[in-house]
């Protein structure tokens, strides 16, 4: 071969025509653009206000079968509660039809006799009925509405209370999210989503269309090599992604005033890493198929979904099966909500953040690898 | 002899699943500075060989060489045009070039003059903002070209960039390229038109991936010289006598040409004479001018025979007064633009009516009114009687349609679309298995009753859609270019079958892009830019063309080209007037 005109060899004039080509069809494409700001935005304001995973406000029937004072003040310390929104009914049936009909979550009933035993100086009981069918508010409920009630009872001063008072006493502090507000690990989580949207979604489609409307031939058959075209189809989409990674940062810190502690270099650099597993697993999905809607398909479930369920990021990891613990692994997404998590509400924890990178960039190669196994000048 | 820029040696190429090979030994060369076709009937091989020169498949036995070197080592001297439109249709004119520009690495200081020559040159200057995608058929290939030409390459592969594109902007297309050899380029053309096959400089034809011919058209056209002959002044109706003729074992090949029917006589049998030819003591013989497509039939066996079996099974329409097809100022607006205006015809029952026309000008519309597909804007419009805006559903019935695009299941067996469309026109059990079992063995089907209707060769697709349509008898029959894309020899075999239901009183109304199968209509309309600019037989149209340019015995391609650039001259000169 000779050296006079290797077609082989990278050429930057190529890559920058394919570039601006696939910008230009971005710019023309107007659900690439509903993808890469629309669907950011909306999912940042559905996990920002709509969605919340918070205790506050949590709806339960206070059942009064007694009117004593005691009873009444006890009644006063639940409602005084941020965590609860009691509602005061008279009998139990009234309160079980709450539950089944799924107004309330739970139910705390006050015995007829728990004035006269706060009288008598005993510890009184109330019972408190949960709905199980949601496993994490009924734990919440239970312990919530038991904590009010221990305090009430110290306050009161009853033997049964004092004498549960431990020995060494046990004051909880929420470091970093003091309010444990959800909207603050759910907003940094939403942003791994929209760059999955984009860097996975968005590029799985675009070498299948190439196929699909046989453009790919032709530019086969034209001195592009295969790494050119893959850079053209890697940058633009890792360069948007970033542009939409950093406006739904602006708006977590704007509108929805979640602190950033970290500095904007580890926000960078953890999003890069991450891109790279997303943009080179839609690559690799795009150049398998061939095919868009199929293409599509398996980015939602390869992708999407995991990035969704198993990344910690609407589900605790650690309270998952094991089996899908391991499995939760090898979603790269896994890596990223943690880390960002940490940057936003902690700071900048580089023996954190260094080994997640890491993690991210093998997962890259990985499919970058795959995809150029797969991507061959060749219709063999 | 000329430099070969592209060899191919012994080129076998085999695919996974196929029980033959794709390509079976060929071999070919390329001369710098001319036109080499390849042609053949689908599935031969042609799109195989052109990729294969083009470095996208890798032969499994043989030796390709562009240039004395490996192909994938000189794709900067390659222009390569893909069967299907190969550029992004969501990129102009002009972003389609500035890529390609780039991609072969134009020096920035020769774009502009590069690019107005090329504009020039396609005629596209005006266009260069508009998207690729909203170009016809015809500027989109020409566009393809102009973006192979950015940096003059030294071989050029075209895989039937006439496919798809009416006439006129065929007879430009070839224009150009011719004019590109005189710049030393050697080009591939592979075509499925065989009169463009018979202006190459050579020609390889090709048939199930092996070689028959190859050498100068005019030595394949030689073989048949004195052996075609022209039959007037015969008594029959023309269909029947066509029939008939075919029939015979000394005749190869037969078509209509207007009054006339063309005979190829077949290899060494003696040339009939007039009066054994059953025809009336009119009838007359003339000897005609062979032509490359008599060659290719012959070389590949001739055409099917006369009789269609098809027609044999198929009831009697009876005889009616009613027009079987009618519009009336039938129109179409979408928005402001008018897609077809004042459509008129009537067609009565057992004729083929042709509607002919270049790209977008307004024939499937016309067509999809009368389907019952589209609603007409104004106007009306009725098939064997039943009026389209009160009886849609009893016009549906008594049709049969044929649609453009292969339309049936992909991923249904050809048993199971055939059960399909039985129950979809309601026959009933008996009649259903009758009919299915008659299509298996018209259209030769049997074997392949199980397989994947998607997965058919293009010919067998076009037989099972013809199958489907034709199940239930119906007296009226719409096929919309049904031929598109169909080799010669497939395309003769449909036609025996639709001049064999002609025959029994089936009305036919037909879109084209080929101007010989104008031929076998009674009546054409020629339709450019929404309306009918002139209607007649295919002879009178022929004769107003012979009028127009004074030219002697014009075929109907030469009457099309006629008409519509004297219609684009009326239209001018009633512009300037307005103006």
């Amino acid at each position: 071969m000779s050296e006079a005109a290797d077609p082989a060899r990278f050429d930057w004039r190529r890559l920058r025509a394919m570039m601006r080509k696939e910008l230009a069809q971005i710019l023309r494409d107007p659900s690439t653009f509903l993808i890469a700001l629309a669907m950011p935005l909306l999912l940042l304001f559905l996990f920002g206000y709509a969605v919340s995973l918070d205790t506050a406000g949590t709806r339960v029937a206070l059942v009064m079968e007694d009117d004593s004072n005691a009873a009444l003040a006890l009644a006063a310390s639940y409602r005084a509660s941020p965590y609860l929104d009691v509602e005061i009914s008279r009998n139990r049936e009234g309160a079980r039809r709450q539950m089944i009909g799924d107004k309330v979550r739970g139910m705390i009933v006050i015995p007829q006799d728990f004035g006269r035993t706060v009288k008598a100086g005993r510890m009184p009981t109330v019972q408190m009925v949960t709905d199980g069918s949601q496993p994490n508010t009924a734990i919440f409920v239970a312990n919530y509405a038991q904590g009010i009630f221990q305090s009430w009872a110290a306050n009161e001063g009853l033997p049964g209370a004092a004498a549960k008072t431990p020995q060494v006493e046990l004051s909880a502090r929420f470091w970093y999210n003091p309010g444990l507000k959800s909207r603050y690990f759910l907003v940094p989580g939403s942003i791994a989503i929209v760059m999955t949207m984009i860097g996975t979604l968005l590029t799985a489609l675009v070498v299948a269309r190439e196929w699909e409307r046989g453009t790919m031939e032709a530019i086969m058959a034209t001195p592009v090599t295969m790494a050119e075209f893959i850079a053209s189809k890697i940058l633009p989409y890792y360069l948007l992604a970033l542009a939409s990674m950093s406006l739904c940062t602006v708006i977590a810190v704007t509108a929805f005033g979640l602190p950033f502690r970290g500095s904007l270099l580890a926000l960078y650099l953890l999003a890069s890493a991450f891109l790279m597993p997303a943009l080179g697993l839609g690559l690799f999905i795009s150049s398998a198929t061939k095919n868009q809607f199929v293409a599509s398909q398996m980015a939602l479930i390869v992708s999407f979904l995991p990035t969704f369920l198993l990344s910690g990021f609407l589900y605790e990891i650690s309270s998952m099966p094991v089996p899908i613990q391991a499995l939760s692994y090898a979603v790269p997404a896994r890596y990223l909500i943690p880390s960002l998590q940490t940057l936003f509400l902690t700071g900048d924890i580089w023996a954190h953040f260094l080994p997640n990178i890491a993690i991210m960039l093998g997962f890259g190669f990985l499919f970058f690898f795959l995809s150029f196994r797969v991507t061959r000048r060749s219709l063999d | 002899m000329a430099e070969a820029v592209a060899t191919g040696t012994n080129l076998v190429k085999r695919f996974k699943g196929m029980p033959a090979p794709a390509l079976d030994g060929v071999s070919i060369a390329v001369e710098a500075g001319t036109i080499t076709g390849l042609v053949g009937p689908d599935g031969a091989g042609k799109t195989t060989l052109i990729r294969m020169l083009a470095g996208l498949f890798a032969p499994d036995e043989g030796e390709v060489a562009i240039m004395g070197r490996p192909p994938g080592a000189m794709l900067e001297q390659l222009g390569y045009m893909p069967q299907r439109f190969g550029l992004y249709e969501d990129l102009t004119v002009r972003e389609n070039l500035d890529l390609y520009a780039e991609l072969r690495a134009l020096p920035p200081e020769e774009r502009e003059e590069t690019f107005a020559r090329l504009l020039a040159f396609t005629d596209l200057a005006r266009f260069q903002d508009r998207l690729a995608g909203r170009l016809s058929g015809g500027m989109k290939q020409k566009l393809g070209l102009a973006c192979t030409l950015v940096r003059t390459p030294k071989l050029m592969l075209l895989d039937e960039p006439g496919v798809g594109v009416d006439p006129i902007s065929r007879r430009e297309l070839w224009a150009m390229v011719q004019e590109l050899t005189g710049e030393g380029i050697g080009i591939l053309w592979s075509t499925a038109y065989l009169d463009e096959a018979e202006k190459c400089d050579s020609v390889y034809l090709l048939n199930d991936g092996r070689l028959l011919f190859q050498g100068p058209p005019g030595d394949l056209t030689r073989r048949v010289e004195g052996r075609v002959i022209q039959v007037t002044g015969f008594a029959p109706r023309r269909r029947h006598f066509l029939k008939q003729t075919l029939d015979r074992p000394d005749i190869a090949d037969g078509t209509i040409q207007g009054r006339a029917v063309r005979l190829l006589v077949r290899e060494g049998s003696p040339v009939p004479r007039a009066n054994a030819l059953d025809g009336g003591p009119g009838t007359r013989c003339a000897p005609a001018a062979a032509r490359f497509e008599d060659g290719f039939i012959e070389i590949l066996g001739g055409g099917p025979k006369g009789t269609s079996a098809l027609a044999e099974s198929y009831r009697v329409i009876p005889p009616s007064d009613v027009p079987a097809i009618e519009a009336h100022a039938l129109t179409k607006r979408f928005g402001d633009f008018t897609a077809a205006r004042d459509m008129d015809f009537s067609i009565p029952r057992g004729q083929i009516y042709g509607l002919l026309g270049p790209n977008g000008a307004g024939k499937s519309t016309t067509f999809k009114m009368l389907c019952g597909l589209l609603t007409p804007t104004s106007g009306h419009g009725a098939v064997a009687g039943n009026d389209l805006r009160h009886s849609a559903a009893e016009a549906r019935a008594s049709l049969g349609y044929m649609a453009q695009k292969f339309s049936l299941y992909g991923d249904l067996s050809v048993a199971q679309n055939l059960d399909f469309f039985a129950g979809a026109y309601d026959l009933d059990r008996a009649a259903a298995r009758r009919a299915k079992e008659a299509m298996a063995e018209i259209f030769d089907l049997g074997d392949k009753l199980n397989m994947n209707s998607g997965a058919l060769p293009l010919g067998f697709k076009q037989r099972l859609a013809l199958a489907c349509a034709v199940m239930h008898e119906p007296p009226v029959l719409f096929l919309d270019e049904p031929t598109s894309g169909v080799d010669p020899v497939t395309r003769r075999e449909f036609w025996t079958h639709i001049n064999g239901l002609v025959e029994k009183g089936v009305t036919v109304l037909v879109t084209t892009h080929f101007m010989d199968e104008a031929e076998y209509c009674d009546n054409v309309s020629l339709i450019y830019r929404g309306e009918q600019i002139a209607t007649g037989t295919p002879d009178t149209l022929k004769a107003r063309a012979a009028e127009l340019h004074r030219t002697d015995d014009p075929t109907m391609e030469d009457a099309f080209i006629a008409l519509i650039e004297e219609d684009d001259r009326r239209r001018e000169e009633e512009g300037q007037e307005a103006a």
